[in-house]
């Protein structure tokens, strides 16, 4: 961590969003984890995102679980609500805020130990229902705050920096969370800013189930050579399946290259995706064809990254339950209550 | 032989076999009596089971309003062969065994002591239907008919009953009025003078109302402004979310756009239900949950966060038999201790205990406003007695224009005014602090919700001062709350009286009827009926103006007289625990017998006074529901009232 504190006065010179933040404003309290953490870059790429789509940030809430990845949710967008619930059952939380204020937006951030053991359950229910939010699991494979035990995403054959080497199978949260029905799933790499950032934004965007998979190593348990979670080992095994670029629908970000072919995807909010594709026969709009594409680079080694399952059309579970387009927060007795006559008329008819 | 002769007060037992269609008839039965002005108390006894295993459907039909089960039976419908032997044995000597002859019953099989009354049911059946299912469904109907016959329930209200039934479907009503008839003509003209129990209109029903507590719960949690349930079924309460479903399809579904002004989910498990609570609760909406014991077990994690991180819930837990899965269809009040010191560290919980449907409704209305007031969990403890039986109560009450009390929620006015947020600072010296709904203000009142420790403004601290200021508040938070909750009732004995006897919930109406008769026996006693946790001060003073009390409970492990030793400093060795723990729900002749035996005991010298643990005898049987022995029936208590009423 670093013990340095954030000077609290902003140069004039700054640059605002549409709704007139700096960067600074979705910063959040100083980072306690470990210098060089992945899930500081996944910090750093979420406040990028949330500036560019000038999401005013008391508009978005986050929750997280317990574990490494589970803490960050304090080291960004200082001036939202988050709760950091019991391990494993931030999908749960988040569902039940979701439920209450489907004007917010919903962020929740967890780590493998957190939705691939205790919250394989949740995990899987969130997906399920819908629910409109963006899920990313900062995935290290490894246990970080209870130094260094395996966790259910690391590979067989993986060794631990103590020297036991992993014998189960992994969990592969990508195509488990395509099974269960999520709408949107990516996977990206935290030292990859590029591909990151758009993701999430994308992933905000989305109405329904969002789920980023960020391979993010561990410096402190799972950064050595044997893993298959360290910076060499993606690095070195990383296929991007295409590149996205976001346009919220109040500003455009251009396209660095416009050699590339692209694809436009339209969403719910009138935004739209642009997928540039590295490789131009992936059609993320394909769940089946997402599937295999996921298992034959995963046979191959190779660690597939970018939007790799959307479903545009998507419904969120406010959508399925029919539920009143005002925040259920806000409504009051006059609304809820069906008042006194008609509980005399209840009565009556129990007799 | 003797012949048991009584009106408007006796008890008729079906003996049925599970998903036979006899329930809805079994109900007629019921609500026929109600209807003809006698209160009557039904009770399901039933197995974890769908089709196949044995049930009962137990109608106490008492003019005097005694609505606890009495034990013994009067009249057995014996329909289900399985369950023949020990249903014979549960008959009152006197009493009646009603069954279908079409098949001779071997005479060793019967008893010699009571009255039996056979009738070709299957053999009318047949005769009027073809088909299979029809025949199945009528004979409950003709069944009901010999017996409204025999009875003298008049004929016309169960016909009324009936239409009301199948209000849509009027083509069911005239076969059901046929095979009704079957029943009464047989009646006619074969049973005369068969039966000496006889129904006769009264005036004993009034304005009350004959209604599931679950329902009830339900009720008022759509009234209460809950907008947000999450749930996992588990007997008894699944009713619960159901019957909320139900009325919120009919109340909260706006005519127009047919929006949904509720949202319920079925969750995985009850590890989520909890969680939803709790982030509907944390984010400004009224929330609940409804479960049982195992339920409450695996939501112990997050009650404790929710305790701590001060977020409004409430949680509605039916109570059946326990440890473990227990006795899952079988009625006891087993998780007073579980639920009022749930999850680790030092937690201490609000519990309300409703005694019948019309404190159910009342209460989850109650314990959503306290959820919020007191920004914690509150759990409403009702139990299966109660939630999955038709109980007459009080009609349901409701204050016009009562608004909601959401507590202390801090608003973008408030923080644009300059008012100083801490989430946990406590402003006013009850505890309570103030919160902010999330999405409230731009720049001001967002806060970080952690289950780890933290100061007053919610900022993440292990420093031992800031722990002890937000665990010394929560303190003081729950001592506030017992000026909140619902007080205690009490009842002083028309003498003069040094014992008293506290009690609680589904206890109450054998309680009432307990009362009448140890003070026909020359037993006086206070009473004092516990409505909530933690205990108001009245409930202390109670004991202290006592030289004894008994605590009568259904659990095994005495766990409200636990709770009143530890939280309310009364003197252990004043209070003698009464305790019954067999599934079935405890009757006014089993209080009545134990507490005459203890005042007994307790009349020795001071110095021998000793705290007794009163427990039923070992049980024989295989079945404690079936098993008389377990419900002492000191013929004495019963008798008078009886020829009271026959005079």
């Amino acid at each position: 961590m670093t013990y340095l504190a954030k000077p609290k006065l902003h140069h004039p010179s700054l640059q605002t969003n549409a709704v007139g933040y700096t960067r600074r404003d979705y910063e959040g309290k100083v980072s306690t984890l470990c210098a060089g953490c992945g899930h500081d870059s996944i910090s750093a790429a979420i406040i990028e995102a949330c500036w560019e789509l000038s999401i005013q940030p008391h508009r978005l809430a986050k929750l997280s679980g317990i574990g490494c990845s589970s803490k960050t949710p304090d080291y960004f967008l200082g001036n939202s609500h988050g709760f950091n619930t019991v391990h494993g059952r931030m999908p749960s939380v988040l569902t039940g805020a979701n439920l209450a204020n489907r004007e917010l937006l919903f962020l929740g951030v967890s780590g493998d130990g957190d939705s691939a053991s205790i919250g394989l359950g949740q995990f899987a229910h969130v997906m399920r229902r819908g629910v409109n939010m963006l899920y990313i699991l900062e995935n290290n494979g490894v246990y970080g705050l209870t130094k260094g035990q395996f966790s259910a995403t690391a590979d067989p054959g993986s060794k631990a920096k103590r020297g036991m080497v992993n014998s189960d199978a992994a969990i592969d949260t990508v195509s488990l969370a395509i099974l269960m029905g999520a709408s949107f799933v990516g996977r990206s790499f935290s030292g990859d800013k590029a591909q990151l950032v758009p993701l999430i934004k994308a992933g905000l965007a989305h109405r329904g189930a969002a789920f980023i998979d960020v391979i993010s190593p561990c410096v402190a348990f799972n950064n050595h050579d044997g893993s298959t979670k360290s910076y060499d080992y993606i690095r070195e095994h990383n296929e991007a399946v295409n590149r996205l670029d976001f346009w919220p629908s109040r500003e455009a970000i251009r396209v660095d290259d416009a050699r590339a072919e692209v694809m436009e995807l339209t969403q719910h909010d009138g935004s739209v995706l642009r997928l540039r594709r590295i490789r131009p026969e992936f059609d993320p709009g394909d769940r089946v064809r997402a599937m295999n594409q996921i298992l034959e680079h995963a046979a191959r080694g190779e660690v597939l990254t970018g939007l790799l399952y959307l479903d545009a059309e998507a419904e969120d579970l406010h959508a399925h339950l029919s539920t009143d387009r005002r925040p259920l927060n806000r409504l009051e007795a006059d609304e809820l209550c069906p008042g006194k006559i008609a509980l005399e008329r209840i009565n009556a008819s129990l007799r | 032989m003797k012949r048991i002769e009584a009106v408007n007060d006796f008890v008729v037992k079906f003996a049925n076999v599970n998903g036979s269609g006899s329930a809805s008839a079994n109900e007629l039965f019921a609500r026929a009596f109600l209807r003809m002005g006698i209160p009557v108390s039904p009770r399901n006894i039933f197995p974890s089971n769908i089709q196949g295993l044995p049930t009962w459907y137990e109608v106490r039909v008492t003019e005097r309003g005694w609505l606890g089960r009495r034990g013994g039976v009067d009249l057995m419908v014996a329909m289900n062969p399985q369950t023949w032997e020990q249903d014979l044995r549960e008959i009152e000597p006197g009493g009646y065994l009603f069954y279908d002859n079409t098949r001779l019953v071997a005479h060793h099989r019967l008893r010699e002591d009571i009255h039996v009354i056979g009738m070709p049911l299957t053999g009318i059946c047949n005769a009027s239907y073809s088909n299979p299912r029809e025949r199945q469904l009528f004979k409950n109907i003709i069944c009901l008919g010999a017996l409204a016959g025999m009875i003298g329930i008049e004929p016309q209200v169960i016909v009324a009953l009936i239409a009301e039934q199948y209000k849509g479907k009027e083509r069911l009503l005239e076969p059901n009025v046929q095979a009704l008839h079957l029943g009464l003509n047989h009646a006619a003209s074969h049973l005369e003078n068969a039966m000496g129990l006889r129904a006769q209109r009264a005036n004993g029903v009034g304005k009350r109302i004959f209604m599931e507590g679950n329902a009830a719960v339900a009720l008022g949690a759509v009234y209460g402004g809950a907008t947000v349930c999450a749930w996992y079924p588990i007997t008894p309460s699944s009713s619960v979310a159901e019957a909320f479903q139900k009325y919120c399809s009919r109340y909260r579904v706006d005519q127009e756009s047919g929006e949904h002004r509720f949202a319920i989910v079925q969750a995985e498990d009850e590890l989520a239900s909890i969680g939803m609570v709790l982030g509907a609760g944390w984010n400004g909406a009224r929330a609940f949950t409804a479960t049982s014991g195992p339920g409450v077990s695996l939501m112990a994690e997050f009650v404790g966060l929710a305790y701590f991180a001060e977020i409004p819930a409430v949680i509605v837990d039916v109570q059946r038999g326990g440890p473990s899965t227990g006795m899952p269809t079988r009625t006891q009040q087993s998780d007073l201790t579980s639920c009022a010191y749930l999850s680790h560290g030092d937690t201490k919980h609000v519990l309300l205990l409703p005694q019948d449907p019309h404190e159910c409704f009342a209460m989850m209305a109650d314990a959503l406003d306290l959820a919020e007031r007191l920004q914690t969990p509150v759990f409403l403890l009702t139990d299966l007695d109660i939630g999955m039986n038709h109980r007459l109560c009080e009609p349901l009450q409701w204050e016009e224009g009562r608004q909601y009390d959401r507590g202390k929620v801090m608003t973008a006015e408030m923080l644009d005014e300059g008012e100083v947020f801490g989430r946990y600072l406590d402003v006013d010296g009850d505890g309570i602090p103030f919160r902010t709904y999330p999405g409230t203000h731009e720049s001001r009142g967002a806060y970080f919700t952690r289950g780890t420790s933290k100061n007053a403004y919610a900022v993440y601290s292990e420093a031992g001062a800031d722990y002890r200021y937000n665990m010394e508040r929560l303190n003081r938070k729950h001592d506030f709350a017992r000026t909140l909750v619902p007080q205690p009732i009490v009842r002083p004995s028309t003498s003069p009286s040094d014992c008293g006897v506290l009690y609680f919930g589904s206890t109450a109406a054998s309680m009432d009827e307990a009362l009448e008769a140890l003070a026909g026996q020359g037993v006086h006693l206070d009473a004092c009926r516990i409505r909530a946790f933690p205990f108001p001060e009245a409930v202390a003073r109670f004991v202290e103006q006592h030289r004894k009390v008994f605590v009568v409970e259904q659990n095994r492990d005495a766990q409200m007289k636990c709770l009143l030793v530890n939280e309310a400093g009364v003197a252990p060795h004043k209070l003698v625990s009464i305790l019954h723990y067999d599934g079935t729900p405890i009757t006014a002749r089993f209080i009545t017998a134990a507490i005459a035996r203890a005042i007994g005991e307790t009349a020795q010298p001071p110095n021998q006074a000793r705290d007794l643990e009163l427990a039923p005898a070992p049980d024989p049987a295989p079945d404690p529901a079936l098993d008389p022995a377990l419900n002492p029936a000191p013929r004495a208590v019963r008798k008078p009232a009886r020829r009271e009423k026959a005079a």
